[in-house]
């Protein structure tokens, strides 16, 4: 890859900075003003802000253009792109057409099943699966071929990453399909939302051990928490999430009105125990639709300033 | 086996009101062995489909008449002259039957009284559950018999997806998991290093992507 061509997420993790990612959901109808709003309170805070493709399956303004319009306002956008929405023709289609307007992160996804969302009457495609995804996009970049073997005329190089989630079952599956995901071409993992810090580290150790830490960029995900509710939903009806008892005792044990005061401190304190895990290159704060709070927490925990980008 | 359901009854009151004569046929195959479209069947619906219409004040003419199989012609032919004698036909075969009825009969109304759901198994009484999609291309032997495009949710082909917990499917705790399921039978079965393996996209040209879908047997053209 030539350097012009890098994105400041693949810089900073580069470099050995810890980086600091964010989340932006596009909203549901076409104002761009909600983009710029959230994109305004992140700046300056973090290094790239992920776009969501249609999260939970509740269909919003599409990731390409909301990603576009962080661009524009001088963010670095990481695309998300589920396989749930497209086939593989207008996958790859979307990620040239992405790189052409300067998206130049990709995160592969599956997607949240359908049935989950607003629509649940709609058909799903899932013609491929996020690892083939990810394979489909390190071809175009390190052979510049699409998926038929098509030599193409300035093929997209994106920086690749995908999901992984070390709390869902089967235990013993999860670093085997990491394996795949970093064999197909993953720069950099971004993690389900972090509460339970011992299951992560004996995670993170088994990936260790399997020398995949050195392939790839582990992101670990935070999600500061409002309320004991929020905590107590998370824990029993999101599926693949892992909430202790303890965080929901915590979180339970301070007056309502200081709840997401203390869900922040958490927040913070879970960064601080991240950042002292080998082979942890930088977190993932998806402050669902509290973007104002990432600043905070990102200060909190002396990660400011944000390396400037080249 | 094509497993099948039969209509509400109020759908089929609907769709058979017009005619005067109506031939419902049974099938004594696949929806037979279901529960959705056998002789018992038949009889069945034909006794509730007349007390229905009474208490509405209709009066329809119906006989019954069940086949050993709707899909092929040797046995529709023993149908021919009951199809002749009545103004339409209500089919309790699958899919495939009523159009193979249709498609013999071409000036008979022939229509469905069964929904046809999937290809699948009787897992134990009354639960039957399906198995495969007919993608044409069977990958079985990767997944130590278990089916991940006919039995995962996302049809993912490189293992399970963030939302399998405690062996259940995300978007139903009533589901298995899939990939619980095959990685439980390659770990059973010492193969768990198969799915280590990336498995390359899926070529769906031998599946219904590719349009429908025809077998020639060579050997059995006469």
């Amino acid at each position: 890859m030539n350097k012009k061509s890098l994105s400041q997420l693949q810089i900073v993790l580069s470099k050995g900075d810890f980086a600091v990612t964010a989340e932006c959901g596009p909203p549901r109808g076409s104002d761009p003003g909600v983009i710029s709003k959230k994109a305004e309170l992140l700046k300056g805070y973090v290094d790239a802000v992920n776009v969501t493709d249609n999260q939970t399956a509740i269909v919003r303004m599409s990731s390409i253009t909301a990603c576009t319009h962080l661009l524009q306002m001088g963010l670095e956008p990481v695309m998300q792109m589920v396989t749930r929405d497209r086939n593989r023709i207008a996958l790859q289609s979307d990620i040239m057409g992405a790189y052409s307007l300067g998206i130049k992160n990709i995160l592969c996804l599956s997607g949240d099943h359908q049935s989950f969302g607003s629509q649940p009457d709609a058909m799903n495609v899932f013609d491929i699966d996020s690892i083939q995804l990810i394979h489909a996009v390190r071809a175009m970049r390190e052979e510049g071929k699409d998926m038929s073997g098509f030599d193409l005329k300035e093929p997209p190089r994106m920086f690749i990453g995908a999901a992984a989630n070390p709390f869902a079952d089967p235990f013993e599956y999860r670093v085997i399909r990491l394996a795949k995901k970093i064999d197909a071409g993953v720069d950099f993992i971004q993690t389900q939302c972090v509460y339970n810090l011992d299951r992560f580290k004996e995670w993170i150790k088994m990936a260790r051990e399997e020398g995949l830490t050195e392939k790839a960029h582990i992101l670990a995900g935070v999600t500061p928490l409002k309320s004991a509710g929020m905590a107590k939903y998370m824990a029993e009806k999101v599926a693949g999430m892992d909430v202790p008892e303890s965080v929901i005792k915590r979180m339970a044990s301070v007056p309502k009105e200081k709840c997401p005061e203390e869900g922040i401190k958490l927040c913070v304190e879970t960064i601080a125990e991240l950042r002292e895990i080998k082979d942890v290159h930088g977190v993932h704060i998806m402050a669902i639709e509290w973007e104002e709070k990432v600043g905070e927490v990102v200060k909190a925990a002396g990660l400011l300033p944000r390396p400037e980008p080249t | 086996m094509i497993v099948g359901e039969q209509k509400p009854l109020a759908e089929i009151k609907k769709t058979v009101a017009p005619y005067k004569k109506l031939l419902i046929l049974g099938c004594g195959t696949c929806v037979k062995t279901c529960f959705a479209g056998g002789e018992d069947e038949v009889a069945t619906l034909t006794s509730a489909l007349r007390l229905t219409l009474k208490k509405d004040g209709k009066e329809i003419e119906i006989e019954e008449l069940t086949i050993e199989r709707q899909c092929e012609d040797e046995f529709i032919q023993e149908a021919a002259e009951a199809i002749a004698r009545n103004d339409a036909v209500l089919s309790l075969a699958c899919g495939a039957g009523v159009q193979d009825i249709a498609r013999r009969f071409d000036k008979v109304p022939v229509l469905p009284g069964v929904n046809t759901t999937f290809i699948g198994v009787l897992e134990k009484q009354g639960l039957f559950t399906e198995e495969c999609v007919g993608c044409g291309d069977c990958e079985l032997a990767t997944f130590g018999g278990i089916c991940p495009i006919a039995r995962c949710s996302k049809r993912l082909l490189n293992g399970p997806c963030g939302g399998s917990k405690d062996g259940k499917c995300e978007i139903d705790p009533d589901i298995d998991c899939a990939w619980q399921l095959i990685i439980d039978r390659l770990k059973t079965l010492g193969q768990l290093d198969n799915l280590r393996n990336y498995i390359p996209p899926k070529d769906w040209r031998s599946s219904n992507a590719g349009g429908p879908r025809k077998l020639v047997r060579e050997d059995h053209i006469i």
